[in-house]
């Protein structure tokens, strides 16, 4: 079912992932970020602090909601309490664009708080596609839908997770988050090129992109294994990839994503800076 | 081959069990390590969660004996939403609980004195009372802040002033008159429960002090 609500109005300038310690410093000077996105799951309490922040920060910045525990990929049906709580916060809090994940975090009734993967079938993309319908009608809102981290693969899988969400797109009339840090994890964990990922992926349902750290390991053959971790600097070959990406989407709502260890507002608004140049040079 | 959802989420939370056969690494050899990396996101994820919401018990026990509780406590009990700000303690139920304008002293003076053990309170939606055996809120006290631990049992009293959640000591006397008002008792009969000679002067002053008391009724 397409869906043919208003679409995400994120401004294509850089954001951040807010926090409450950084609420003084953004009320302040918040330099070149022009939008925030908030984990909602961290803002369905009824009132007190958290609220109050978010109120005032309304008036100043548009917001993007960033759920992290629908699990939409989920092979049992959409949490129904769950989906009511989002949509008291969305209609609440009114934001520019809501997005969830290509993942499951849920299952037995048991909240696992991790992006699990799905195999991508054609059986898996009915599922997918149903719980974004759903979603889209129970909000009233187009929805953003990011691409995961990966660490492996399934053996089941018969298309390629490009092909998945162009059909999820196309079936659903949903936008997409594209998290090109997620794309490096991904093309480096599992062996393709991040820049042919990018050559494949459907630039034109970008409703906006992601930027974040990660984490190195290696697997039992010594092979890389970067690890997602929102908690540490985005590194150069990212950055090289981001540039790669916004020369062929132009100019996106561009977030800078750190959730864990939580660096200081100035060292934020430094690659907020970086990001903020990376989209001038499109103008 | 299939992997199903029930199938991943039993591997997960169980440490002994190999990874699900249906799982690849990039050259086609079945995945072990790759499996790890969820095993290990759900494992510390929910056990930070668990010591952000328990910082004493985590003190009291040591890091290490903490970790490995929460360890067997999240596999046998994982949670069964993703509020994870609500998964524990009564002070982050207080944070997050519904904004409600207090009452003033002043609106207890102008009651005439013969009507007031008809009252009953409104308690903000951020109150909680926590009774006890143990002298929980000096365990508390002395495990943020230093000091020494009470000999007697002691309830604790959270409110929340404005933002911040307050944290009280009530004696168990205080506690059982407090959880009487909070369940629309009449003053009156509120404080027969307190024993005999029970002074309902100081809990009435830290209540009001607290922003505890939204309303009343005579």
């Amino acid at each position: 079912m397409m869906f043919d609500a208003a679409p995400n109005s994120l401004p294509p300038r850089p954001g951040v992932g807010y926090k409450a310690k950084h609420f003084n410093d953004i009320m302040a000077n918040a330099g070149p970020v022009g939008w925030l996105e908030i984990h909602a799951e961290n803002y369905m309490g009824m009132g007190g602090r958290p609220l109050a922040q978010l109120r005032h920060l309304s008036g100043k910045f548009p917001f993007s909601v960033h759920g992290v525990g629908l699990s939409i990929g989920g092979e049992g049906r959409l949490d129904a309490d769950h989906l009511v709580r989002l949509k008291t916060l969305c209609d609440w809090l009114n934001p520019a664009s809501f997005s969830e994940h290509l993942a499951w975090s849920s299952h037995d009734n048991a909240f696992l708080n991790d992006l699990l993967p799905l195999p991508y079938t054609a059986k898996t993309v009915l599922r997918v596609a149903d719980h974004i319908d759903q979603v889209q009608s129970s909000l009233g809102r187009q929805m953003l839908l990011e691409n995961p981290s990966s660490y492996l693969e399934f053996a089941e899988s018969d298309m390629s997770e490009t092909n998945f969400l162009a059909e999820i797109a196309a079936r659903t009339g949903c936008g997409l988050l594209l998290d090109v840090n997620n794309v490096f994890v991904s093309a480096t964990n599992l062996g393709y090129s991040p820049q042919g990922y990018i050559d494949a992926y459907p630039l034109e349902h970008v409703g906006e992109i992601h930027l974040g750290g990660h984490d190195e390991d290696a697997d039992e053959t010594g092979a890389p294994l970067l690890i997602d971790s929102h908690g540490a600097e985005v590194v150069d070959p990212v950055w090289a990839l981001l540039e790669y990406t916004l020369a062929k989407s132009g100019p996106k709502p561009l977030l800078i994503e750190w959730d864990t260890d939580v660096p200081a507002w100035s060292v934020l608004f430094e690659k907020a800076k970086r990001a903020d140049a990376a989209l001038r040079v499109l103008a | 081959m299939m992997t199903t959802q029930s199938e991943f989420r039993t591997a997960l939370l169980d440490p002994m069990r190999a990874a699900p056969a249906g799982l690849r690494n990039p050259d086609g050899a079945q995945a072990t390590k790759r499996f790890d990396v969820y095993r290990n996101n759900v494992a510390a994820s929910l056990t930070d969660a668990l010591e952000t919401a328990f910082p004493v018990v985590d003190k009291l026990v040591g890091k290490d004996f903490f970790r490995a509780m929460a360890g067997l406590y999240l596999r046998a009990h994982p949670p069964n939403d993703p509020l994870l700000m609500f998964y524990g303690a009564a002070m982050r139920h207080s944070y997050h609980a519904a904004d409600a304008t207090p009452i003033t002293p002043d609106a207890l003076a102008a009651l005439a004195p013969d009507t007031l053990p008809l009252v009953t309170f409104g308690f903000a939606p951020s109150v909680f009372v926590i009774p006890s055996r143990y002298p929980i809120h000096s365990i508390w006290w002395a495990n943020t802040h230093g000091g020494n631990i009470a000999k007697t049992a002691q309830a604790v009293l959270i409110t929340r002033p404005e933002f911040d959640p307050a944290v009280d000591a009530l004696t168990p006397a205080q506690a059982t008159v407090t959880q009487s008002l909070m369940s629309g008792t009449q003053l009156g009969e509120a404080l027969k429960h307190g024993g005999a000679g029970f002074d309902l002067g100081p809990l009435l002053d830290l209540l009001l002090s607290r922003n505890a008391l939204i309303s009343l009724k005579t």
